[in-house]
């Protein structure tokens, strides 16, 4: 429920521009910069066969979770 | 002019990053134009537009880092890349830790498993796959990127709702969640009032004045621009309001917004109208009493917004920190030099604001994001006749950083504002919080200053701050630094406006 999430202590991943990390962590959140870069390196065919396999591969794990 | 050029293959920094340093080395002596940048479509457009594209560059991904420079003499080229070469560095420094940064965010998740939010302001292309991994995750998102399509928009914020999970944007760019501010936002105390905006610098403006009235909020959560649309359905707007309505922290709910659309607006008060809290609503433009007639308190413009919130959280009356008296008497000795007004906006909101409260006292008004009764600028880089300009919007912000972040073009039109014999007024806004420029006042004043000199001219300036004395930027100086140059200082946009139409009405 989001009413339970108020409250509490916001911990953040931050994917892109690397100054809000900064500014998060200068205010003591405790935060995790990325490196981000485009995956498949930039390849926008390899990036949708990669998304393709991570699906198949989640579909798999949660198949198995219910059996 | 010559033409140097760096590639740093697989090498990636952020785009605010590199506009940034892109835009500071430009600045120095002799160097005409540059690109520093990641070789996405848009940099590689730029090169190629400002005659700087070399058939070596063809195959390079977005992957690959470009700085390319054009310089009067290929010392000066040559200097200016090892400058950005040298800020690049001290970048990476300041970012640094002893570990290595993860490189996904399945990686970063491993290193702060309980992380309960993820910030994404990664390019727009790539910004929903990983909105989505983080929603199945079970993380909040906050969706500063843009260019992500209405119909991304709507998958992730049915996963979010389906989940209970915030996806706030995109195009979010202000936020504070159990007190703590994201991106763009303001040091605001901790209170009783529950903000749910989609737009941003209304709810940096609505919460700002809402601390230095003395109250404090407990959440504010932005939806994006695009949340009470038909398609959306208003999907994060109801989820927040719902969990503010929950919330027993919270005593009152803010709600700022465009009008919704219609089919939306009748979930949306079927929702509210089952809520046992005081609600303000302000829909900028719409009709404050189609509001009321449906049993919610309705505001006319930000600072009241602020206002009402205030006096229904406390139960005392708050007024406006500057009266309309003191206001006509800041005007009582203005003298206009030329006619004509300029607006020059970082915030859109509040330049949608000032346009709707002075259109119907001065008539004609012309702007590059204009509201009901205002025009379109036939040239958005020319003004003429009364302008108010929003420098955030997508004309002026294609490959360059926002001007809360980057004064170098807003610094470029107040030269040409003051230089103008039409120019008798010139308002414009300093957003404070954290993710702004840090002196975004000593910025303005140095252009003021030097076209002031270059120009002869001295229009009247007038000048609102956004923010709270306990903003990184420190308030009370940049206040001052404005005040010493001659400038009118407002503590809201509505009073700067109110004004802004007093010296206007002396001076017909």
């Amino acid at each position: 429920m989001l009413k339970d999430f108020f409250g509490k202590k916001v911990k953040v991943i931050n994917l892109g521009i690397a100054s809000f990390a900064e500014d998060l962590r200068k205010q003591g959140v405790e935060t995790v910069h990325t490196d981000w870069r485009p995956p498949a390196g930039g390849n926008k065919k390899i990036q949708a066969l990669l998304d393709k396999v991570a699906s198949w591969q989640s579909k798999v794990k949660s198949a198995k979770g219910a059996r | 002019m010559v033409i140097s050029h760096l590639i740093k293959k697989q090498t990636y920094f952020d785009s605010v990053t590199l506009m940034l340093i892109g835009s500071q080395v430009k600045k120095l002596a002799g160097i005409d134009s540059t690109v520093v940048g990641m070789c996405t479509d848009y940099n590689i457009d730029s090169l190629k537009r400002l005659d700087m594209y070399q058939s070596s560059f063809d195959g390079l991904t977005p992957n690959d880092l470009i700085i390319c420079i054009k310089a009067a003499d290929k010392q000066t080229a040559d200097a200016g890349i090892a400058e950005v070469e040298k800020r690049l560095a001290s970048r990476k420094q300041a970012s640094g830790s002893a570990e290595l940064p993860p490189s996904s965010q399945e990686e970063a998740a491993s290193r702060l498993p309980e992380a309960n939010m993820v910030v994404i302001s990664v390019p727009g292309e790539y910004a929903a796959r990983e909105a989505e991994q983080a929603l199945n995750n079970g993380r909040h998102v906050m969706l500063f990127s843009d260019n992500v399509s209405i119909e991304e928009e709507l998958r992730l914020k049915t996963l979010g709702a389906s989940k209970e999970l915030l996806v706030m944007g995109p195009d979010c760019g202000t936020a504070i969640i159990n007190g703590t501010p994201l991106a763009f936002a303001n040091a605001v105390r901790s209170g009783d009032i529950g903000v749910v905006a989609a737009s941003g610098t209304g709810l940096q403006e609505v919460t700002s004045t809402i601390h230095r009235l003395g109250c404090g909020i407990t959440q504010a959560i932005g939806v994006g621009g695009r949340d009470l649309s038909e398609k959306i359905g208003g999907k994060m707007t109801l989820l927040a309001t719902r969990a503010l309505a929950e919330d027993p922290a919270t005593k009152v709910i803010v709600m700022l917004s465009k009008p919704p659309a219609e089919s939306v607006l009748k979930t949306l008060y079927a929702e509210l109208k089952n809520i046992d809290k005081k609600i303000v609503i302000y829909f900028i433009g719409a009709d404050p009493k189609a509001i009321e007639a449906q049993g919610f308190i309705a505001a006319s413009n930000l600072e009241d917004a602020a206002i009402k919130a205030c006096d229904l959280s406390t139960g005392k009356k708050h007024n406006s920190e500057m009266s309309e008296e003191q206001i006509k008497e800041a005007a009582s000795d203005s003298k206009m030099t030329g006619k004509h007004l300029r607006g020059l906006y970082s915030g859109g909101t509040l330049c949608d604001e000032a346009q709707r409260l002075l259109q119907p006292v001065i008539g004609e008004i012309s702007s590059n994001t204009p509201v009901k009764g205002c025009k379109e600028m036939p040239d958005v880089y020319k003004s003429s006749g009364h302008c108010i300009i929003d420098l955030g919007d997508d004309n002026f912000t294609r490959g360059k950083a926002h001007p809360m972040i980057d004064p170098a073009y807003r610094s470029e039109r107040m030269l040409q504002e003051i230089a103008d014999p039409e120019t008798g007024l010139i308002i414009f806004d300093v957003v404070l919080g954290y993710g702004s420029h840090l002196d975004m006042a000593g910025e303005m004043v140095a252009a003021v200053e030097e076209g002031r000199k270059k120009s002869g001219r001295n229009p009247l300036l007038a000048a609102c701050i956004c923010g709270t004395r306990e903003d990184p930027q420190n308030y009370a100086q940049q206040q001052k630094i404005l005040e010493d140059a001659g400038i009118k200082v407002f503590p809201t946009n509505v009073a700067m406006v109110s004004f802004a139409r007093h010296c206007l009405e002396r001076n017909k």
